[in-house]
């Protein structure tokens, strides 16, 4: 009873008003998330085929639809008419399984991203997100990590190596770069005290935490890159060592469930993005402070996460067009030995400023110590760093077309002064034996001459 | 504290999460369902052999027990240590103003004592891929 009464006192949280949800006001939610990731999936493959043509000065789809942007709609229902091939080598129970273990917690994860703050929907006072969880981060995270158990299920079932290659390399790749992603959202849950997604938003409304806490951010995009599979981090499907990876023994529906799983999972990405660093649904500055936050309120909100998303969307779209794919052990290097190590220490110098700006018994002369200790233990960690191996080359040295040639600086012996003088002797006894006519002339041309008699000369003068 | 659990959402607040997993799961399954339903079926031996370029299928990696590069599994083993230490991190950065200067050089503490056996295992070269 006194709960209740509080309750009645106080404005309801963003939680208390979304349990108080109707079901059918959840459902309309349901429903309309899932066709938002759906909708993204179809748009944003016909976004990066068109963008991407355009990078390569090519047209790009323009056939079905207006402006060819039906070209996704159509190729999904012509996959549905395709023909499944299933290998006779496939595990049929896990070959099944594997696509929807992929697909479903790839949607799950959109449940916790907060679209627009309060609205009135069909006269019910709602949130415009589906569920405000005190673990709201921990539920994206969890999400992304479940979406591997497909991947590497669907590589290991189709009884086929190049699949099972993609899939290893797959998890290997994603677990490696969710601790990277994972740790980049510490100082983001340090920062706003919360790890509800609606929290972190509001949280926001002095100051993106993009620009706060940039190391962050950037370690954050780099990584959500590598998390989602995409160029340059697409090792998993690379086609020219592993044909298509996870999927090269997927076709029909079960293959779009992959495509869409991958798709859905750069639009979450990109949203959690949004709502951790810029600010989530909240209007970026200039248009903010148009007449005292009249766009931050009612529907508006919903147009500037996507716009921010979309600015994700396009980055992943630009990555693509320009770089080159990694190698594995590059990719895996700047996963563990940049991305970590970075993260490590970005993460104890915010914590420890945190710490001594909170707490109220310290003095300024103890924060000039603590920040000479933190100036100090960089400077050692940073000495750990193994100096970079110069590779030695003793080998015979090639040229361009990697033929072996001989040293090139080859010299020819000289004879000793006593070995020169009796080979002039045999010379002299030969012409003189051969006649007498040419002795004088010939004489001068055996120093001239004779490249070996030649250098004789040259040592004894 | 029942009160507590409703105030923080309780398990009710989970129950819209689990409405969107079962229609996504709905979706998928009836996806993989309807499949070798509407498609067609021509049949032919070469088509369902393990595709590997056009090459006679090598022996199976995976059903006789083939074996898999041992990297993979210490990156998995690596991934646990850390993801050990992420998820401790995190109820500390929930927390960091209550706890304040002590949790701080705790949580220090800890980082330190995971960074150790990181810069062991960097020096021994176990994060070189080949």
């Amino acid at each position: 009873m006194t709960s209740f009464l509080a309750q009645a006192q106080e404005p309801m949280t963003r939680a208390e008003v979304l349990a108080d949800d109707p079901v059918w006001l959840i459902l309309i939610k349901v429903v309309a998330l899932f066709g938002f990731g759906v909708l993204m999936t179809l748009f944003m493959i016909n976004w990066e085929r068109k963008v991407v043509a355009r990078m390569q000065h090519r047209t790009g789809p323009n056939r079905v639809g207006p402006n060819g942007w039906l070209q996704s709609l159509a190729d999904g229902i012509k996959l549905a008419f395709a023909e499944e091939i299933i290998p006779t080598s496939a595990d049929r129970k896990v070959y099944w399984l594997a696509p929807v273990i992929s697909a479903t917690p790839a949607f799950v994860a959109f449940s916790v991203l907060p679209f627009g703050p309060q609205v009135s929907m069909f006269g019910e006072q709602t949130y415009l997100q589906l569920v405000d969880l005190p673990v709201g981060v921990l539920v994206v995270l969890a999400a992304s990590a479940v979406g591997v158990y497909g991947i590497i299920l669907g590589g290991w079932a189709s009884g086929s190596p190049y699949p099972l290659l993609g899939s290893l390399r797959s998890a290997a790749q994603v677990i490696s770069y969710e601790i990277a992603l994972g740790l980049s959202l510490f100082a983001v849950v340090l920062y706003a005290g919360s790890l509800s997604t609606g929290d972190i938003v509001d949280a926001q409304q002095g100051g993106w935490f993009a620009l706060l806490l940039l190391p962050s951010f950037i370690i954050f995009v780099i990584s959500m890159v590598g998390e989602t599979n995409r160029a340059p981090f697409d090792l998993p499907e690379a086609e020219s060592e592993l044909v298509g990876g996870f999927h090269t023994e997927y076709s029909s529906l079960k293959f779009a469930l992959f495509f869409l799983a991958e798709y859905v999972n750069m639009v979450v990405l990109s949203g959690f993005a949004v709502t951790l660093f810029l600010g989530g649904y909240m209007a970026p500055w200039p248009i903010s402070a148009i007449g005292d936050g009249y766009f931050n309120t009612g529907w508006w909100p919903v147009l500037w996460f996507v716009a921010k998303m979309l600015i994700f969307l396009f980055l992943y779209i630009w990555l693509r067009g320009t770089l080159p794919r990694f190698r594995y052990d590059q990719f895996m290097r700047l996963g563990w030995k940049v991305l970590i190590p970075a993260n490590l220490v970005w993460i104890v110098m915010i914590a420890g400023v945190r710490a001594i700006n909170t707490s109220t018994d310290v003095t300024t002369g103890q924060k000039v110590i603590f920040g000479a200790v933190a100036i100090l233990l960089i400077v050692l960690l940073s000495l750990l760093i193994p100096e970079k191996r110069v590779e030695e080359d003793s080998g015979v040295p090639t040229t361009g077309g990697g033929y072996p040639l001989p040293p090139l600086d080859l010299e020819v012996p000289k004879l000793t002064p006593r070995q020169a003088a009796l080979e002039r002797e045999q010379r002299r006894r030969k012409r003189a034996e051969v006649g007498a006519g040419a002795s004088t002339a010939g004489g001068s041309s055996a120093t001239t001459t004779d490249g070996t008699g030649k250098e004789a000369d040259d040592g004894n003068v | 504290m029942p009160d507590d659990i409703a105030a923080s959402g309780g398990l009710d607040a989970y129950l819209p999460l689990v409405m969107l997993l079962a229609l996504s799961f709905g979706f998928a399954v009836f996806s993989v369902a309807i499949a070798p339903l509407v498609g067609p079926k021509r049949f032919n031996k070469a088509k369902s052999e393990p595709y590997e370029c056009g090459i006679e299928p090598s022996p199976q990696p995976v059903a006789g027990g083939g074996r898999i590069p041992v990297k993979f599994y210490l990156t998995g083993m690596l991934f646990i240590l850390f993801d050990i230490e992420m998820v401790f991190l995190y109820p500390y950065a929930v927390a960091a103003d209550a706890v304040g200067m002590f949790g701080f050089i705790a949580v220090t503490i800890f980082i330190v004592a995971i960074t150790i056996p990181y810069v062991y295992e960097w020096a021994r070269g176990g994060l070189e891929w080949d």
